[in-house]
């Protein structure tokens, strides 16, 4: 398997899964009793019911929808929507709640928790009150004030607007680029302006919910691949070509495949170069949603096209957010200057949203031109970008070797962990914040149903520090838990990866920073032309040169 | 005892069984033999389902016919060449270098007197709201980096849904990130497949797409007309007492706009509310420009009305225009509205608003409270000057749709000025920016079935335009047209002219 598809997900042992179903009859059976209960007045019905004016309404939503709510998720509420009173950096500060009535209502103490914040989407760490970014977005606000207002077809453009889309346009290496206020938005309110009835739509499984939504509003024909699957992608790909629509025959007018870059539950890397050879082939369009890997992945942050070393224009829809990475909200469609002019006149959101609000789009201007080594400190970009890669392969690497299941990509700073049983969701999410680890569980809905997993987002703003705290947590938790249920030895590649090799990284990226700390502030050369499957390994054998240098430089120190 | 018996009873039957056989006659072994070979048959048949069949033994294509088709194929390109509308690019090129209040200055150095963008309670650059958004950004930053479920929820945000929920007068608020998607997440989260949805023929794209997304029935009823609105209902209510099991399971629901931002008038939320109740129909009411906007009447129905308003289905604002950093949010009882915690799409998996934002609204908020509705009676006499003047002033030049009071208005050319179109009115636009007022021409994607028939401007007011702005207004609204009349005239007159020698 080559570097770039190191990919793990380790099928869920039979025992774990036999019990995980157990767990779940179990809550239903209980379930069902405490609804009778409540239905015959032995037990007092605490759900917020219809009120008397309406009450011989059609009900707004039927009891048994709201089976699960009542007596699975109410339970467990106090691991979701949990209030923080700080920035969401590298450790935030957690309002506490109490509940009275098991979950069905809170009350806030007026006590805090300090925690490490592994919840937040903060990739490269632009979550933070001062420096660059928050000085430009507390400028913008002096100048502009929050709001516009307007949509941007009308009269709601202000320069900063179009200065960001030039800096987006230039960072993802397409010719031109449009904004949009929410990330959400983009993908639901655009996709409408670039197809419609009579196309087809090839949806990976694990999409995002603005894409399904999108794809949807279209109105065109959608069709579901099995996750990652290339085989099966080229299948339903040569389907749609040879049989066409179904009933009419007729052949589909385009189709797109819509993917994204990093799938925010799985961990885990779109196969993109295929994706393009296999786009080519058949003629088809691709639509590559970037939110969790702009910024995060690649060895300029330019996400997976840059990971890949593919290029930018092989890919027609180049789409992501400001939120994961840059610290703001909103998000952008990058392409052809086609594309973008058409996006102008007939995107939803350009002619009917208001604008981005000029702060969030000041802050996110600086830290595109952070990135590109254009403002803030020299080499301060770099930096981050080196340290978020090297946090995500020293975290991985250390919960692999505690024997737990994780999902996902080597490189993928979004680390799922498998809990799996229903009741560890809640006891995990507990526990670890009894510890000062504040952490996301995610269960059904949001993923299939015996597979609940705990979701770590890494961030350049983590320390090795805090990261190895918070692995001894992990590692107290997941045994109090009985949670290490991997079968397998931990991946070869995490063999080489320790703090040692961590600081020894950390320290070189900083050494090239001091000297050449001019050369980096110049443009980074522009992509190359030619897709390319792997990695030049001669790049990768340099810096392990480098790095073994280091660790004799470190030893000799010591 | 009991396992006995039953054994003893099953060795009876099977040897009976096998002794039947051999005494049965020849011709009804081969007549059971049949029968099972039948069966046999049935199993190994192909099932008919279509996918299959495609497949099937007869028509299956070869991979070189496969791979032949595959190469014909052509698809369309992605961006099909439809002439750019180079006036709408243009908008997007015009820089504001200031921000876009009661005046705006462009990159070419212009300061227009903006009378294009929603800023009704002139509440954008407002010292107070500022600073509370600036220390908001030092206490926060800027994003909030993560859905509310997943500690994307600050104490701002909660703060923010209590003062809503209690500015309204109901039980609670949910805050949305985005104004657009606010009420087109709302709408699907309770509307299904199945159920019906009475909306108005003149809603905003938005609303529209929330009813694509819920897959609903959607009937439409004439703008703003409740008799209309009535008969349909009443008919729904002859099928119901038809099929009352169906009934029983269909949710039914009235869509409207509080203030059409589409044509600038109000709705009749009187009636339609005594409708919601005869027909037992929950209301949306999407209340985008009317928060803040419509105090006077309004905020007397509203607050002295509270009962009859939390009574109310749903209540939606996805405010853009007001109080400017406020994205959208909505209201209603803890019932209806918490449901859409888990099942608003835009919710739940959209990072939440910047807390710097929430922060500046809860802050314009509170200014709307605390200057009881003295700048949203300001604006209301403002807008009903302007409407009389526009009205008296430029009678046969410029025609006004909107109420009186509303702070929308759209104009349009007069038929004796020349024909209303959108190149025209965005000459007009032009025109404008030269004598320094910025005016816009009002959107539309060309999928709206909301749109006007005819193009507009589209008028927004502010409540602190002096007198001399709308002076300046209606002095440059009157000579353009009044020019443009000219010259209508004068090519009628060639043509007059020209007439009689053709003859």
């Amino acid at each position: 398997m080559s570097v770039k598809h190191e990919e793990q997900f380790e099928p869920t042992p039979y025992v774990v899964a036999i019990i995980t179903y157990i767990g779940y009859v179990m809550l239903a059976v209980f379930g069902h009793m405490r609804d009778f209960l409540r239905n015959h007045g032995f037990e007092k019905n605490l759900i917020a019911t219809e009120p008397a004016r309406t009450k011989d309404f059609v009900p707004l939503y039927q009891n048994f929808e709201s089976f699960y709510t009542r007596n699975l998720y109410r339970r467990i509420r106090d691991c979701w929507n949990r209030p923080i009173r700080t920035c969401p950096g590298a450790e935030f500060e957690l309002i506490d709640r109490k509940s009275p009535d098991h979950g069905w209502s809170f009350e806030y103490p007026g006590t805090h928790t300090r925690a490490i914040n592994f919840g937040s989407y903060n990739y490269l760490g632009f979550a933070e009150t001062d420096g660059p970014c928050a000085d430009a977005a507390a400028a913008a606000t002096e100048t502009f004030g929050c709001g516009v207002g307007s949509p941007r077809a009308e009269a709601g453009n202000l320069d900063l607007h179009t200065r960001l889309e030039a800096t987006v346009a230039e960072f993802v290496g397409a010719e031109d680029a449009i904004i949009f206020p929410m990330g959400f938005a983009t993908n639901a309110l655009n996709m409408p302006a670039l197809i419609g009835k009579g196309c087809c739509v090839l949806s990976d499984e694990l999409n995002h919910s603005s894409l399904v939504l999108g794809a949807r509003l279209t109105g065109a024909k959608i069709k579901v691949f099995r996750h990652n699957d290339i085989a099966d992608v080229e299948a339903k790909l040569r389907d749609a070509i040879v049989y066409g629509q179904d009933r009419t025959r007729r052949p589909f007018k385009k189709i797109l495949i819509v993917v994204e870059g990093v799938y925010s539950m799985e961990g885990s890397v779109t196969r993109l170069p295929e994706l393009i050879a296999l786009k080519k082939k058949y003629k088809a369009y691709l639509y590559l949603d970037e939110a969790h890997s702009i910024g995060a992945m690649g060895p300029h942050g330019r996400g997976v096209v840059d990971y890949f070393g593919c290029d930018p224009r092989d890919v027609d829809v180049l789409m992501g957010t400001f939120t994961k990475s840059f610290g703001g909200a909103g998000g952008y469609i990058a392409g052809s200057q086609h594309l973008v002019a058409l996006l102008r006149q007939r995107s939803h959101s350009g002619l009917y949203g208001a604008s981005l609000p000029a702060p969030v789009a000041a802050q996110v201007v600086t830290a595109f031109q952070m990135l590109m080594g254009r403002a803030g400190p020299p080499g301060e970009g770099a930096r981050r970008l080196k340290q978020l890669e090297v946090n995500t392969q020293y975290f991985r690497a250390s919960l692999h070797r505690l024997g737990v299941i994780v999902y996902g990509h080597r490189t993928s700073p979004v680390v799922p962990v498998m809990i799996f049983m229903p009741g560890k969701i809640a006891a995990f999410g507990r526990e670890t914040l009894k510890r000062g680890l504040g952490t996301v569980v995610v269960g059904y809905p949001a993923t299939p149903i015996i597979e609940s997993r705990a979701r770590f987002c890494l961030s350049a703003a983590h320390s090795l520090d805090i990261i190895d705290r918070s692995v001894q947590i992990i590692d107290e938790v997941t045994s109090l838990l009985l949670m290490k249920y991997s079968r397998r030895p931990p991946p070869a590649w995490t063999a080489g990866i320790t703090r040692e090799w961590a600081e020894a990284q950390l320290k070189l990226v900083d050494q090239q920073r001091r000297p050449h700390g001019a050369a980096n502030g110049g443009p980074v050369p522009r992509r190359p032309v030619e897709c390319r499957g792997d990695p030049p390994d001669k790049v990768a054998d340099e810096n392990d040169a480098a790095v073994k240098d280091n660790l004799a430089a470190v030893a000799a120190a010591s | 005892m009991l396992i006995f018996v039953a054994d003893a009873d099953v060795s009876w039957e099977f040897s009976d069984l096998i002794e039947a056989i051999y005494s049965a006659p020849t011709y009804h072994l081969v007549f059971e033999g049949c029968l099972i070979l039948f069966i046999v048959g049935l199993l190994f048949q192909h099932s008919f389902l279509p996918s299959k069949r495609r497949g099937g033994s007869g028509d299956r294509l070869s991979k070189a016919e496969e791979d032949q088709l595959i190469a014909e194929w052509q698809p369309e390109p992605l961006v099909s060449g439809d002439p750019a509308d180079e006036a709408l690019l243009a908008s997007y090129q015009r820089c504001a270098t200031s921000q876009v209040g009661r005046s705006v200055t462009y990159s070419d150095g212009r300061t227009l007197v903006n009378f294009a963008t929603g800023n009704f309670l002139d509440f954008i650059g407002e010292a107070r709201i500022r600073d509370r958004a600036l220390a908001s950004l030092r206490h926060y930053g800027v994003g909030s980096c993560g859905p509310r479920g997943f500690y994307g929820t600050m104490d701002v945000h909660l703060h923010l849904e209590e003062q809503l929920a209690k500015f309204y007068g109901c039980e609670e608020a949910v805050l949305y990130s985005y104004g657009f998607s606010t009420i087109a997440s709302a709408i699907p989260s309770y509307a299904k497949r199945h159920d019906i949805i009475f909306a108005d023929e003149r809603c905003c794209f938005a609303i529209q797409q929330g009813l694509e997304a819920s897959r609903s029935k959607i009937i439409r009823f004439a703008h703003n007309d409740t008799a209309h609105l009535e008969e349909l209902l009443q008919r729904q209510a002859e099928h119901d007492r038809r099929d009352p099991k169906k009934a029983r399971v269909t949710r039914k629901f009235i869509v409207v706009e509080g203030l059409y931002v589409n044509c600038g008038d109000i709705c009749p939320l009187g009636e339609l509310v005594k409708l919601k109740y005869k027909y037992k129909v929950r209301l949306f009411v999407e209340e985008s420009a009317s928060l803040g906007t419509l105090g006077a009447t309004r905020a007397r129905h509203l607050r002295g009305g509270r009962r009859q308003r939390a009574g109310r289905g749903s209540d939606s604002g996805w405010n853009r225009e007001c109080s400017g950093p406020l994205r959208g949010f909505v209201v209603g009882t803890k019932y209806v509205v918490d449901h859409q915690r888990l099942s608003g799409l835009g919710y739940c998996f959209s990072a939440s608003l910047p807390p710097m934002l929430a922060a500046a609204a809860s802050e314009a908020l509170t200014m709307v409270d605390e200057m009881r509705g003295e700048r949203t009676a300001r604006l209301k006499s403002v807008s009903d000057r302007l409407h009389q003047r526009l009205l008296a002033e430029l009678d046969n030049l410029w025609s006004v749709e909107g109420a009186p009071m509303s702070p929308i208005k759209h104009l349009r050319l007069h038929r004796c000025t020349g024909e209303n179109s959108l190149p025209a009115l965005e000459a007009a636009c032009a025109a404008a920016a030269d004598a320094g007022l910025l005016l816009t021409v009002a959107r539309y994607v060309a999928q709206d079935l909301g749109q006007p028939a005819q193009p507009s401007i589209r008028l927004s007011v502010n409540c602190n335009h002096s007198d001399s702005e709308i002076g300046s207004l209606l002095d440059f609204l009157k000579s353009y047209a009044t020019g443009l009349a000219k010259k209508c005239f004068q090519q009628l007159n060639i043509s007059r002219k020209v007439r009689p020698w053709i003859i």
